[in-house]
């Protein structure tokens, strides 16, 4: 019996067919038998299930936001069965308080109601609100990983682009869903959101008037209209692209960071059933787990705090959520030119950080993996990842823009800034008007600068491992390395296919032992 | 099965990789043990954590079953489901064979015969479709696109009015009597110098009404002042009120803070400010709005009310793409 690590293709035919024909009969080979007699599973089936998944933390950003989906899905659920998607007027006289006898929208009211009157309501709305923060966080910090590692070279560049509309899609629909309670914040965001439609030349007040259904606020319809593009149209198209992410993954099998035993023609990891199975459905818990903490724990969105929304009403410190503080921020530093003339006018200080930004920012994300073909001439497929630090160019334009977008989204909050440090609000405007624009500049700088000057680094795709300085009796030192840890050796063997059967689990030749138990000598 | 794949042990091995046999592994092949060094101390700890999630569900199970609270209900079950999961988690990782295992990446694209032959069926197979049929052809594509444009109607005109001349137009009118916001008209002695109030014209409180017409009223100087923000406005401004369309000319949020000592107006959206006051007509000095704030001209009736002198002389709000100039 071999203890090789060598691929079991040298195990000879004649002990496949015995240890095939040795197999005792379970109860699932009859019921997989009536079901492959019908459909032919077994065959598919079990090359699924011998799926393989690199294991790397960085490829676990993109199931934080699958997962933090299917929690979003799962809460809205429950709250669609509480919420009122209306903006009929309501005199409010629930169990909280400070609002009995207030005037508001039966959406503001169903909210609160959600919040006070529902068990376990409250934790389940901020859940959802917590879920949908993590949800565009990870997915934005998802494609930093895609980006910086070059993952989206080809032959991904379709499943970048579906990524991308990912992002902006959940962006929408975050917008929409936290201006469905109808609180004077998400009120006041309906306002300038109102307010970007108008200002598209030529059509804006037609598409401004017809998707509220009149003049600000309209007749009342924008919140079904909101409520049912945020819990029906938009999550189907969502569901849809994301099914269509997870096709495009399976069908190109996943990327991996080189490293011992792996190539452009294979993929390194553990196989979908049981290893990656467990593992994955253990995160899904555990995401789940910190976004119910979170919904229990961390307050987000007391609306109740804000008040229903009143359109001459406006609060102090009005930020959007901070997916949109980017557009907020483009929308504050932006300098006051509207262009007017043969009577017509192009209020140009909203269209261009409201529309015009957003929407060349979606065009080039969209299209960088082209760009980048374009620059490098690099026009094959690749499916082992980049060191950022050996593409030091990426790296810089990627660094120079998350820095801009960050500044954009800082700018987002100048009075509150200027009233934290006490300075002019003038001052901190001018200052981000410059700044927004230099500091990409010496970011991008320097990340080239640092990528070039680790580029000579080694120890592609090894752990560290610690080293103990010992002092000997003698005054002399001499640096011992430490045992390895769990997992060292994983990756010192040669990767072999996945077994499709294992010989000896029955205990012939086995000697009693229990797979799984039994230690095997490893190589150093 | 037939006398070939006898030959190949399994038969069901050509998906995976063609003529090669179904790997097989010992069960002490180094590859298939545990990650963990120790994996009866793994195993302890997974099934601490299993449990340690059990008892998180019974938790918040009885917490709810006592009548709930929010922050309980988020540690017990929050902690629960984050064990439960880390558990088996853990359990996948240090319990389950190690590997590393492998698959083969094979060729995406196909074979240059299968793609001709794709690309024969349409161009060749579907041209037969239209070959001597350009007449069908045409009234297809028509056809299609009028149903496009059509379908379009209810998609898009049902939704809501067009635009018309709705946008010019407030409420305001010569001799508007100016009202607070619950309907109670403004008299010439409510407010101190430094005050502010937000009006509307009387007889329209709707919220629609009130959207567009919000004017926001300030006091910069005492009675038999009549303050002029400029020489073509000198009546507008009587014993010392001036009053302004609250809806910012940036994007539409309410211009809702006064600061009495600078005299300014200030939007708490995006910071525009507006100088008010003495010959300053709600000047844009700062921030994205592009124009001064329309001013509403005022006088004092025969009883000591505010009233409108007329309404305001240019679109309120926003600028869009149909605003003429002024």
């Amino acid at each position: 019996m071999s203890t090789s690590s060598s691929s079991s293709s040298s195990s000879s035919s004649s002990t496949t067919t015995g240890s095939l024909s040795r197999r005792r009969s379970t109860p699932v080979d009859s019921g997989l038998g009536w079901l492959d007699d019908r459909l032919g599973v077994a065959k598919g089936g079990r090359i699924f299930m011998d799926k393989i998944f690199p294991d790397h933390w960085s490829f676990l950003l993109g199931e934080i936001a699958l997962y933090s989906f299917v929690v979003l899905l799962a809460t809205g659920v429950f709250l669609t069965l509480y919420f009122v998607p209306s903006a009929a007027q309501t005199v409010y006289h629930g169990v909280y308080k400070p609002l009995d006898g207030v005037k508001m929208s039966e959406a503001y009211a169903s909210s609160v109601n959600i919040s006070f009157a529902v068990r376990s309501g409250l934790v389940i709305r901020q859940m959802h609100h917590w879920a949908a923060d993590v949800f565009i966080g990870s997915i934005a910090v998802h494609m930093c990983r895609i980006f910086f590692t070059g993952a989206f070279r080809k032959p991904r560049e379709l499943n970048w682009i579906v990524g991308v509309s990912l992002l902006f899609l959940a962006i929408v629909n975050g917008f929409l869903g936290y201006s469905l309670p109808d609180d004077l914040i998400s009120g006041t965001g309906i306002r300038i959101a109102y307010s970007i439609l108008l200002s598209i030349p030529l059509v804006g007040s037609y598409l401004a008037t017809l998707v509220f259904g009149g003049v600000f606020p309209g007749d009342g319809s924008i919140i079904p209209r909101f409520f049912i593009l945020h819990v029906l149209i938009l999550p189907a198209i969502i569901a849809g692209l994301i099914g269509a992410h997870l096709f495009m993954l399976v069908r190109q099998k996943h990327t991996q960071f080189p490293g011992h035993g792996r190539t452009e023609d294979n993929v390194v990891g553990s196989p979908m059933f049981p290893t990656f199975m467990a593992k994955t459905t253990g995160f899904l818990f555990m995401v789940t787990g910190v976004l119910w903490a979170l919904g229990g724990l961390a307050q987000i969105n007391p609306i109740w705090q804000f008040g229903p929304y009143v359109p001459y009403k406006i609060s102090y410190a009005v930020q959007p959520d901070w997916y949109m503080g980017w557009l907020d921020g483009a929308m504050r530093i932006m300098p006051s030119w509207e262009f007017a003339g043969f009577g017509h006018t192009i209020p140009f200080m909203v269209f261009l950080p409201g529309v015009l930004f957003p929407g060349l920012t979606s065009i080039l994300f969209i299209f960088w993996p082209f760009i980048e073909q374009k620059l490098t001439g690099d026009r094959a497929e690749h499916h082992l990842l980049d060191r950022p630090r050996d593409r030091p160019r990426r790296t810089a334009v990627g660094a120079a823009f998350l820095a801009f977008y960050f500044m954009l989204f800082c700018a987002s909050s100048t009075d509150v800034l200027a009233n934290f440090f006490q300075v002019s609000l003038n001052v901190v405007l001018w200052t981000f008007r410059f700044v927004v624009f230099i500091v990409p500049i010496i970011v991008g700088l320097f990340t080239y600068r640092i990528c070039l000057d680790m580029t000579g680094v080694s120890h592609v795709g090894k752990r560290k491992r610690a080293v103990l300085i010992v002092r000997s009796a003698t005054g002399e030192y001499t640096t011992v390395d430490t045992e390895a840890r769990p997992g060292d050796g994983h990756h010192e063997l040669e990767p072999m296919l996945v077994p499709g059967f294992i010989e000896g689990l029955d205990g012939d030749g086995a000697e009693g032992g229990e797979p799984g138990v039994r230690r095997v000598v490893r190589r150093p | 099965m037939s006398d070939v794949t006898t030959d190949e042990p399994g038969g069901l091995a050509e998906g995976h990789a063609p003529k090669e046999p179904l790997p097989l592994a010992s069960f002490d092949d180094p590859h298939l043990q545990p990650l963990a060094k120790q994996p009866a101390r793994a195993e302890g700890v997974v099934g601490i954590l299993l449990l340690l999630g059990l008892l998180g569900f019974a938790a918040y199970g009885a917490v709810y079953w006592v009548g709930g609270q929010p922050q309980v209900e988020g540690i017990s079950l929050g902690v629960g489901l984050f064990c439960f999961g880390f558990g088996l988690s853990a359990w996948g990782k240090y319990l389950l064979p190690q590997g590393p295992f492998m698959e083969k990446r094979h060729k995406l694209a196909s074979s240059d015969d299968e793609r001709a032959a794709m690309a024969a069926a349409i161009v060749e197979r579907g041209g037969m479709m239209v070959k001597r049929r350009s007449f069908l052809g045409g009234i297809l594509g028509i056809g299609g696109a009028v149903m496009g444009v059509v379908l379009a109607f209810p998609l898009l005109r049902s939704l809501g009015p067009v635009p018309a001349k709705t946008f010019d137009v407030t409420n305001w009118h010569k001799g508007s009597r100016l009202v607070d916001n619950l309907g109670r008209p403004v008299h010439v002695a409510d407010l101190e110098v430094g005050g502010s109030l937000t009006v509307f014209p009387e007889g329209y409180t709707s919220e629609e009404a009130m959207a567009v017409d919000q004017t926001i009223l300030i006091r910069v100087a005492g009675p038999d002042v009549d303050v002029v923000t400029e020489p073509s406005r000198a009546t507008w401004g009587p014993d010392g009120y001036l009053a302004f369309s609250k809806v910012c000319t940036h994007a539409g949020c309410p211009v809702g803070l006064f600061q009495h000592q600078t005299l300014q107006l200030l939007c708490p959206c995006h910071q525009s400010l507006f100088n008010v006051g003495q010959g300053r007509p709600a000047t844009n000095v700062f921030g994205p709005a592009p124009r001064p704030l329309p001013q509403l001209p005022l006088y004092v009736d025969e009883s000591g009310f505010l009233r409108s002198q007329a309404g305001y002389d240019q679109p309120i709000g926003p600028g869009f793409w149909e605003r003429t100039t002024t």
